[in-house]
């Protein structure tokens, strides 16, 4: 529970219990906010917390027992999310595997894959890299272009093209994606869902550099490579549906946990109180952005509710997107004004260590990565308010 | 917490909305407006038959001793339709602080909604509203309630308000913590009140769009009109949860229900003037006009966001609690 937001609905003993015990494992384990994963040496802390992390079976509460995971309910992950976030834990390196891509391994995967890639994603010996994105294919998704081309001589496939924009491609092992495997059949038809590994010969890594400085994108240009049937994920030419299938997944990133809000919410009132007399004028902000933290937390029990009663987020999750990414982006901007003329300093020497400007630059992404703010919008018009298509033929996604 | 509403408010909810719904409140609220309150009155007889003007009053009194979430159910319904009069006073305000005070026989009659309160507070209420549509008219300050005489109406941008000021009579001291506990109520039910307009608002825009063709297509085909309404429906989304959350604290009686309240009261007040300035936009000239139901919700919102403290005020007191709390 963090300073100021209560404590949420009435709990449970046995969720209260299960609170004081990730808080008190967390107190005893977390190293802090460690170097950017997006760094030789950070992304082997990072492995190495998701490593400690998976030994105190925390790394994915809510996953089967057989997988590292506790079965934790709903309710018991936001808690633990909360109490992450409240000690200031470090970011997830594993976080692709366990958001994007387990769900639809636990949907659509064979028992073998389930066996093989699950729980080494929780444990910072397999991370992922996401493999979207193409030049030509950013919000329009299903304009894809790389192909695959089968193999029958080899039992696979073999892929051709370019990605873009890959989270995490430089330090990661495995990457997963879409290739187009009927080059005949129209945009969302044709598509087949691969995973692939990064170390193998014919594909190229090359690092792109995010506006935090470090590589944290890269280009993954495919020259021949082959993949075979066991590393493709649900039914050929069947791609789309596999990757729309958890696109309201509970746990993907539709459902932001709380707790990463209400703990920034909590820091910017540190700075507020450090700061504020030099600039009464930001008060308005700051409150806002308390409060925008609190209806964060109350409109998330609203969905564990409705997610428990075995409902799905649908077309919410683009409203809880939109919610979570410009509260996100407003915070930081209103502790960046707080910091006022060394708001612009970073690493060591800076206030906070930097930390306010990082975060800041993390929450610029919010309103493209997972969905455009304006896509998410045209969702919101058309699929909840139920305006008509018209001038964009599609609403995205 | 469960945030969703139980099987009896649901039903509660539904019998109001259906008992307004075919009520022609626009019109009800345009003849309130011109000074023949008569339609509203009958109005508020058929709402006390479904007990809302008895949800705060004690069951000892005749009433139905509801919790804060039951009244906001009710508000928000009282809201989206823009029923006009003094309804939060009646309900939100006066039963509570009339409750252990001489005046405590008035309860039977506001339950049964024959008899209708109005009141001004010093320093969040200045003046009574509807005094003349009020069986009684009383002035609250810190050190008790008093019954009071209306003078000459003011108007108000929302032309079914009048505001009045009032001459204070012989004070009766209030107990410890009344006051505060009324006016929470009062801003929450204030809240609920502005998300149900903005609810409205948004409904009325959606329905607009849908049908007013310019260039040769339906203007809810363009992504201009369609971004500024989604984001409309986010804040009404995440409205509702805090003004939930807020009267679940107040019922509870939390150390943070204050805090709670003002958060609610802010938020709900933001997102109905975001809704009115994208519902008035998305109308053009049309909206701009008396002739349109618009009006109603428009200009009751702005209303609605200085009363039972103004904006700026429940954000200082969100502030207030955060700093003190840590």
């Amino acid at each position: 529970m963090s300073h100021t937001h209560p404590e949420g609905p009435e709990l449970t003993d046995s969720e209260r219990a299960f609170r004081a015990e990730a808080r008190e494992w967390l107190a005893a384990h977390n190293p802090g906010r460690l170097p950017s994963m997006d760094t030789d040496e950070g992304a082997a802390l990072h492995r190495a917390w998701e490593a400690t992390l998976a030994e105190g079976r925390w790394s994915v509460v809510a996953w089967p027992e057989q997988y590292g995971g506790r079965e934790a309910s709903l309710t018991e992950w936001v808690i633990f999310e909360e109490e992450y976030y409240l000690a200031g834990a470090p970011t997830r390196i594993a976080q692709n595997g366990i958001s994007l891509l387990a769900p639809i391994i636990f949907e659509h995967g064979t028992p073998e894959q389930q066996e093989r890639w699950l729980r080494p994603m929780t444990d910072g010996s397999l991370v992922w890299a996401q493999a979207w994105s193409e030049p030509e294919a950013g919000s329009d998704l299903a304009g894809i272009r790389s192909r695959a081309v089968r193999d029958d001589e080899r039992g696979g496939w073999v892929l051709s093209g370019q990605k873009t924009w890959s989270s995490r491609a430089p330090y990661a092992d495995r990457g997963f994606g879409l290739f187009r495997t009927d080059p005949e059949a129209a945009r969302h038809r044709g598509l087949t869902y691969m995973t692939f590994p990064l170390d193998v010969p014919g594909i190229t890594v090359r690092p792109v550099h995010q506006l935090d400085g470090d590589a944290g994108f890269a280009e993954i240009f495919f020259d021949d490579v082959f993949v075979p049937d066991a590393d493709v994920l649900g039914g050929v030419g069947d791609g789309w549906r596999v990757a729309m299938s958890t696109a309201g997944n509970e746990r993907g990133l539709s459902l932001r946990a709380p707790g990463r809000f209400m703990a920034a919410a909590d820091r910017l009132l540190d700075l507020w109180a450090e700061r504020g007399a030099d600039a009464p004028h930001l008060r308005d902000r700051v409150v806002d952005a308390w409060i925008g933290a609190e209806a964060y937390r109350l409109y998330t029990w609203g969905t564990v509710d409705k997610l428990s009663g075995g409902g799905d987020m649908g077309a919410d999750g683009s409203v809880n997107k939109l919610f979570w990414s410009e509260l996100d982006l407003e915070l930081h901007e209103t502790a960046l004004d707080l910091l006022g003329p060394e708001a612009e300093l970073r690493g060591p020497g800076a206030p906070s260590g930097g930390s306010w400007v990082d975060d800041h630059l993390f929450s610029l992404a919010g309103p493209i990565y997972a969905g455009t703010n304006e896509i998410q919008r045209n969702i919101v018009a058309e699929r909840i308010l139920g305006l008509p298509r018209g001038e964009n033929r599609r609403a995205g996604a | 917490m469960r945030f969703s509403l139980n099987d009896e408010q649901r039903s509660f909810a539904s019998a109001i909305d259906g008992l307004l719904a075919g009520a022609d409140v626009p019109a009800v609220n345009r003849a309130w407006g011109a000074g023949d309150t008569a339609p509203g009155l009958a109005l508020w007889g058929r709402l006390a038959e479904l007990g809302v003007p008895a949800l705060t009053v004690p069951e000892a009194a005749g009433g139905i001793g509801a919790s804060p979430l039951d009244v906001v159910v009710a508000f928000e319904l009282l809201g989206r339709h823009g029923v006009p009069g003094p309804w939060i006073e009646s309900v939100a305000v006066a039963p509570l602080l009339l409750a252990d005070t001489p005046h405590a026989d008035l309860l039977e009659g506001l339950a049964e909604g024959t008899v209708r309160a109005t009141l001004a507070v010093d320093g969040v209420a200045p003046y009574a509203l509807d005094a003349d549509a009020a069986t009684h008219v009383f002035h609250v300050s810190p050190d008790g309630i008093a019954v009071a005489e209306a003078g000459d109406a003011i108007g108000s941008v929302d032309p079914s308000r009048r505001l009045f000021p009032v001459t204070p009579g012989e004070r009766t001291p209030l107990a410890e913590g009344v006051l505060d506990r009324a006016l929470d109520l009062a801003a929450l039910a204030t809240a609920a009140a502005q998300v149900g307009a903005a609810d409205r608002m948004l409904r009325t825009a959606v329905e607009y769009v849908g049908q007013r063709r310019q260039f040769g297509r339906v203007i809810g085909e363009y992504q201009a009109v369609k971004h500024r309404l989604a984001d409309v429906k986010v804040a009404l989304d995440f409205a509702r949860p805090l003004v939930h959350g807020a009267a679940l604290e107040l019922e509870e009686k939390s150390s943070t229900a204050p805090r709670a309240v003002s958060a609610a009261k802010v938020f709900a007040s933001e997102t109905a003037h975001g809704a009115g300035r994208a519902a008035l936009q998305v109308h053009g000239a049309i909206g701009y006009t008396l002739e349109c139901d618009l009006s109603i919700w428009l200009l009751r919102s702005r209303a609605l966001h200085g009363a039972w403290g103004t904006v700026a005020a429940h954000r200082a007191r969100v502030l207030d609690h955060l700093t003190t709390a840590r």
